[in-house]
């Protein structure tokens, strides 16, 4: 290196340079003067300007293709008569939205949604803290578990689906005649909106409780030990120290769960449209969940222009529920304890920054 | 244990330390302990529920309807049916094997550029300085929470629009960049990527592409690879969107499963079949890559 000296000093220079001007890092690298302006050195700086925008544009101009301009999108093809095959018709305002807000189905399909996602997230949520903090034991073959539990997030909901609407059966499924053999009357799994709500809300608790078990695991890796010593000197027992010390660590974390698995879980489509053969929902439309309605208008009625009103709607519950989530969520995992709680929360909040 | 024992504690410090002292040694502190057999029978039954409803697809894979239908509860032992119920299914009139095809050219297709865009973007985002940064990159990160699923409608228009309704790029353009991977190899590469390597191949005259090429993808390739994973089996498992605008003559396995349900919807041992063959790929996946998918969930999870 030693032996290399003009490049060295070169170098040298420009991290004087750098030196002298706090905050430029990279770009400005071509900012020293150049000796003679030529070509190469027009098109260098050409290169420095033009190239940070340049990777940064793929993803702008598809995402805007693809995902921004379909939603908005969605709110003019709403305000329209659009059939699947006729395509645009005359503009009718918000006579889509009325329509919709006035059909017993969607306010049923609401219903069941927020039914289906209530019994997947909360147990879910409650499941994944459980076993993130039996995984944060000092476990023999800890891979080995982490792994274990991840599993299921691998299998495609519809192969998920396949196999549990076979176990939930109402006359030979498995679930029943396991209840059968302890003396359970058989439950009807298709036949029920509740118990249909529960066999589907079990799917996506198999789908996604290990993963966001690692993702409780990964916060609880993140809680200072002095707060579990300090739990453990004060006389707190294990119960005592995951109510007080580790679910309000973990707090940010829950919250992030909450609103992606609020998200996520109210577009619920695979599981509902797979749960039977018709993929309608149900005789009776028990487990008919918005997105599977929003299939049902668009591409089954080929109107395209209701199913779009049923999109933005969505969009409104989704954000309605994102929001409400969020201060749910802060307030029961913040519900401020006992003083010495409070304070090892203070002294926490305090090392983590 | 240099530690003074628990008797001694008591001689010392009172009753009071030393109860504190016993719960410590035998409860243990965080995770320095060693758990007792409670974790692991609790663990190994969130397992065991993990695992058996794809043993379940296995063995009525392996039956005939007729032992499907007298046995709701299957025996745990296999039978041998399964290597006819798989042809059976392979040979049906829906065409699996143009699925599998179909599944590996759309995943592979999405997972490459959405590594491909998201490590450009991120290398930008992290270490170049232009105008307009910071909101550019609060614009990404506030796409990853909107719903883009719900511009379907939208989204069909323009690819019957394009005459693409039915073909496999209406899959794999939408699929193409997801906000998410660009926050994600952003976050990665502003610790991974030191300045000094970014400036040294700029003083020894490397072009921008070429530092990038040169120096950023090798920087990046930890999480590149997590990214491309974790995209590959979000698109192997998609549904809904594939569903509505593949059809069913060019499906990927979720849509060639959905078309065996409602065409041998009698034939259980079929359809299972068809299942365990769509899980297949992916287990094997999980087998040889799972410790990275647990490793960026758990590195995600602390970022993000």
């Amino acid at each position: 290196m030693s032996t290399q000296t003009p490049p060295r000093s070169r170098r040298q220079r420009r991290r004087d340079a750098r030196d002298a001007a706090p905050g430029a890092d990279v770009a400005p690298l071509d900012e020293r003067t150049p000796r003679r302006i030529g070509f190469r050195q027009t098109l260098g700086r050409w290169d420095v300007k033009v190239s940070p925008y340049l990777y940064v544009s793929p993803f702008f101009v598809v995402f805007a293709i693809t995902g921004l301009f379909p939603l908005l999108y969605t709110g003019w093809v709403s305000l329209h008569d659009w059939d699947l095959l006729g395509g645009q018709g005359e503009f009718v305002g918000l006579e889509n939205f009325s329509t919709v807000l006035d059909q017993a189905f969607f306010w049923k399909a609401l219903r069941n949604t927020v039914s289906i996602f209530l019994l997947s997230s909360v147990p879910q949520v409650i499941t994944a803290i459980v076993l993130a903090s039996l995984l944060h034991a000092n476990l023999r073959a800890r891979t080995f578990w982490r792994m274990g539990v991840l599993l299921p997030y691998v299998i495609a909901p519809v192969a998920v689906t396949l196999v549990f609407s076979k176990m939930f059966a109402d006359e030979s499924g498995m679930i029943n005649a396991l209840l059968g053999q302890v003396g359970v009357d058989p439950i009807g799994w298709h036949s029920s909106p509740f118990w249909s709500h529960v066999a589907i809300a079990t799917m996506v608790n198999f789908r996604w409780t290990g993963y966001n078990t690692l993702i409780f695991l990964a916060a609880m890796q993140a809680i200072p030990q002095d707060l579990y010593e300090a739990a453990v000197i004060d006389g707190a027992s294990r119960l005592r120290q995951f109510f007080s010390v580790t679910v309000p660590m973990v707090r940010p974390t829950l919250i992030f769960v909450v609103i992606t698995s609020t998200i996520g879980g109210l577009q619920i489509y695979d599981e509902a449209r797979m749960y039977d053969t018709m993929g309608q929902g149900g005789n009776d439309r028990q487990w008919l969940t918005v997105t599977l309605y929003l299939y049902e208008l668009g591409w089954r009625n080929t109107n395209l222009g209701r199913a779009a009103a049923v999109a933005w709607l969505l969009f409104l519950v989704i954000v309605v529920f994102a929001i409400g989530n969020y201060l749910l969520t802060r307030r029961v995992a913040g519900e401020p304890g006992d003083a010495p709680n409070r304070a090892a929360r203070r002294l926490a909040r305090r090392s983590s920054r | 244990m240099s530690a003074p024992s628990v008797p001694m504690i008591r001689q010392t410090a009172g009753a009071g330390a030393a109860r504190a002292a016993r719960r410590r040694r035998n409860a243990g502190v965080g995770s320095e302990r060693r758990p007792r057999w409670l974790t692991y029978l609790l663990l190994a039954l969130a397992i065991l529920i993990s695992v058996y409803p794809l043993y379940f697809a296995v063995l009525l894979a392996s039956s005939t309807s007729a032992q499907i239908a007298q046995n709701p509860i299957p025996s745990l032992i296999p039978g041998g049916q399964l290597f006819t119920n798989l042809r059976r299914v392979l040979e049906a009139d829906i065409d699996l094997w143009q699925a599998i095809l179909n599944s590996v050219i759309v995943s592979t297709a999405t997972a490459v550029s959405v590594v491909m865009f998201a490590t450009l973007a991120g290398y930008s985002f992290a270490k170049l300085r232009f105008r307009g940064r910071r909101p550019l990159l609060v614009f990404v990160i506030a796409t990853m929470a909107v719903p883009t699923q719900l511009g379907v409608v939208p989204l069909f228009i323009v690819m019957r629009e394009l005459g693409l309704v039915g073909s496999l790029w209406a899959v794999i353009l939408p699929g193409m960049v997801t906000a998410f991977g660009v926050f994600w190899m952003t976050q990665y590469l502003e610790s991974a990527l030191p300045y000094e390597l970014i400036e040294a191949a700029r003083v020894d005259g490397a072009s921008m592409i070429r530092t990038f090429w040169s120096v950023a993808l090798p920087a990046a390739r930890p999480a590149a690879a997590m990214l491309g994973l974790f995209t590959f089996i979000a698109s192997w498992t998609n549904f809904f969107w594939p569903s509505i605008v593949l059809g069913t003559t060019n499906p990927t396995l979720p849509v060639a499963l959905q078309l065996l349900q409602a065409g041998f919807f009698k034939d259980i041992a079929l359809i299972m079949a068809g299942v365990v063959i769509s899980v297949v790929p992916l287990i094997a996946l999980f087998v040889v890559a799972g410790r990275q998918l647990v490793a960026g969930i758990m590195q995600g999870a602390i970022k993000g």
